[in-house]
């Protein structure tokens, strides 16, 4: 799901859309919004999930390339009933890069479990 | 204070949103649901035999009636056997409730007997689905379920209830309100003014309504403003009967198999006023190519349906009824004469035909005289072919929640179960369904259920021995080459019929087919009718799939008469 580089030469590069979803937490509910992208073809180049609150809701970030599908992605997601809100943003690869350095953390200073 | 257990608990809450008929198969996972749904002195069980036909039953009274119906099925088997009724639900916008059972809560993952997730199976058909995963979750479910099936655009919901949910205990002082559908936003009014000025300053504006403007009960509102405006109206499979179609303005279907002259005139038209229609391609053609010279005012409720497959000049997110009516109030007073002339001239010089129509035996003859017979109350629904596309093309007098047929998945094995659900629900008005062989045997099992319950239902079979539809599209588009599409058995459709406890008749052997249509067609209770027809007669006019609308082929009126 790592966002290829123009460099790379496989994909030209698009701007990217930043999703903001809030979410009812339940099991499910992922299924329900990734399964809405897979079935249109519309692929997502990364997630971030975190509970807010008390954690009955969730925040979900997706990532997503700009294409003309976007808008027509975005009306499909809010019709399903357990995304409360979904709000665009103008993205770059930048939070989710910071993000790896974090994840390292975890690899490098903890124990892997069996 | 009472204590229940999630399985009463369920019945109680359908009791009180006024379900009255519950079509469904029991099974080891479901079976406390059913325990608890014999002590129901409300609700009436509908035992199918197969749970698709559990599934196009709840159709045929959700269809109808226009409120969700509900059906039952265990796990595992039970519940993928609902999931094309699903499918079709989600496709056509019907408000239906599945409920199945599921394994217990500790086995759910195990791969335990009679196991399947149903729930991650059914996300793609259902508008929205649930797990139960406790019994106190049980009352904000089953209300959602039915406010979510009702709300905006209808649709399908599933509930999946672990067994040990169904058996726990729950102690309740209140049961929540009965759910209905959320209220609708008014359109917003500045589109609405500028679709108004936009209809008004049309020089040839056309009308198109879709199953959106039968499901808001709009065909009044509709053809009060096509009148006021003076707008020919067209329909798509779903939108048929929403003008009646002796009205000035009625011009028919439009798409693959429309009157010639509709798809005509939409090449003509500068101005496309749709209503509750999706724009699919059976009715569209070739997306790009439909209606070219025309500006398109897009209305629907549901707001994913605007610039989806067309970009709309202007979209209005709102219930067709309240849009069309507004508008009515806003738009001149015209009388268009030029345009109008211009589709009675092309009516006449290109009308639909319908060959044999007073012929009992021949396929539109049938269809004609069948609607005649039956009158104005009854309720048609259809199965998928020919067969469907003719009694589209020809029963006279279709009507809004009284032409029920399989538009967007166009499920063979629809119209038997669909007819059982419409005459349940509506025992005071005879229910024909045609349907094709083919599509009689994908759920033929169902003959034992009109059976059992005695629906005025009345089958009229359009017998070719083989997938007619299918023939057509080789014969047209294969070279002729008829391969994997006819029957070299040929069933005794009769024999069968009467085997499961319906009376039958064969025309192909009566002396008098007219007659003994109209005595088939008015006795009391379930009837099959078989009428033997030519496999070679196709359905015209026709666009070839993947063309665009005027691309159409057969139907001439001039090729017809010299034939
Ligand atoms: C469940 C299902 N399987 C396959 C098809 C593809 N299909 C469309 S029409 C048709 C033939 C229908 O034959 P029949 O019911 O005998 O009607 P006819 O066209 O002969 O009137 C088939 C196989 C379908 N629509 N539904």
């Amino acid at each position: 799901m790592r966002m290829l580089t123009p460099e790379d030469g496989t994909r030209p590069a698009r701007a990217l859309t930043a999703l903001r979803l809030t979410v009812n937490n339940h099991p499910g509910v992922m299924s329900h919004i990734c399964g809405l992208f897979a079935r249109r073809a519309f692929n997502v180049e990364g997630i971030l999930c975190t509970p807010l609150g008390g954690g009955a809701i969730s925040r979900i970030w997706l990532l997503v390339q700009e294409d003309e599908r976007l808008e027509q992605m975005i009306r499909q997601v809010r019709k399903l009933q357990d995304v409360l809100e979904v709000l665009p943003y103008a993205a770059d690869e930048g939070a989710f890069t910071s993000l790896d350095a974090c994840v390292e953390g975890w690899e490098r200073g903890r124990t892997l479990l069996a | 204070m009472q204590s229940m257990s999630g399985a009463e608990l369920v019945i109680r809450l359908l009791e009180r949103q006024g379900v009255e008929c519950i079509a469904g198969i029991p099974g080891g996972a479901n079976l406390p649901l059913y325990d608890a749904l014999s002590k129901s002195p409300a609700i009436r069980h509908v035992l199918a035999r197969h749970e698709q036909g559990a599934g196009f039953i709840a159709q045929g009274m959700a269809r109808s009636t226009g409120r969700p119906a509900v059906f039952f099925a265990t796990s595992g088997p039970g519940a993928t056997n609902t999931l094309t009724a699903l499918a079709d639900a989600k496709l056509d916008s019907v408000p239906v409730i599945c409920i199945t059972g599921q394994v217990s809560r500790p086995l759910i993952g195990t791969d335990a007997f009679q196991e399947v997730d149903i729930y991650g199976m059914s996300i793609p058909v259902t508008k929205h689905n649930f797990l139960v995963r406790s019994v106190e979750d049980l009352p904000r479910v089953i209300t959602e379920a039915f406010r979510i099936a009702a709300s905006g655009r209808p649709g399908p919901v599933l509930v999946d209830i672990p067994k040990d949910v169904q058996t726990a205990t729950i102690v309740l002082s209140t049961l929540p309100e009965p759910a209905g559908p959320d209220p609708v936003e008014p359109p917003d009014a500045e589109s609405l003014t500028r679709a108004a000025r936009m209809i008004d300053e049309a020089e040839r504006p056309i009308l198109l309504l879709g199953g959106g403007v039968a499901a808001s009960g709009a065909s009044g509102a509709a053809f009060r403003l096509a009148e006021r405006a003076g707008l020919p109206t067209t329909m798509s499979l779903l939108g048929l009967g929403a003008m009646p179609e002796n009205h000035p303005l009625h011009l028919g279907m439009l798409g693959m198999h429309g009157a010639r002259c509709v798809n005509m005139l939409m090449e003509e038209c500068d101005l496309l006023l749709v209503a509750g229609a999706r724009l699919d391609d059976r009715a569209t053609g070739q997306v790009e190519r439909f209606c070219p010279k025309a500006k398109l005012i897009h209305m629907d409720i549901d707001q994913s349906e605007l610039d989806k497959l067309k970009q709309a000049h202007l979209g209005i997110m709102a219930d067709a009824g309240t849009a069309l009516t507004a508008l009515a109030g806003l738009v001149a007073l015209s009388e268009r004469r030029e345009w109008l002339a211009r589709v009675a001239e092309c009516k006449a010089a290109h009308p639909l035909l319908l060959s044999g129509s007073d012929d009992p035996r021949a396929p539109y003859g049938l269809v004609r005289r069948t609607g005649e017979i039956l009158g104005p109350e009854a309720i048609v629904t259809t199965d998928v072919g020919q067969h469907q596309m003719r009694a589209a093309q020809a029963y006279p007098g279709l009507r809004p929640r009284r032409w029920l047929t399989s538009g967007g998945l166009g499920t063979m094995g629809f119209g038997l179960p669909a007819a059982i659900g419409a005459a349940l629900a509506h025992p005071d008005r005879p229910v024909v369904c045609f349907t094709g062989d083919g599509s009689l045997l994908m759920n033929i099992q169902e003959l034992a259920t009109a059976a059992e319950t005695g629906v005025n239902v009345k089958i009229v079979l359009a017998n070719n021995n083989g997938l007619g539809l299918v023939q057509q599209q080789q014969d047209l588009f294969y070279g002729r080459r008829i391969f994997g599409s006819g029957y070299r058995l040929r069933v005794d459709f009769p024999r069968v019929a009467e085997g499961f406890g319906v009376h039958a008749v064969d025309l192909g052997s009566s002396r008098d087919p007219l007659a003994d249509l109209e005595r088939a067609l008015l006795r009391e209770g379930p009837c099959l009718v078989n009428v033997p027809v030519a496999a070679e007669e196709n359905v015209y006019p026709m666009v070839p799939p993947g063309a665009a609308n005027i691309e159409m082929i057969g139907g001439e009126a001039h090729a017809h008469a010299h034939a």
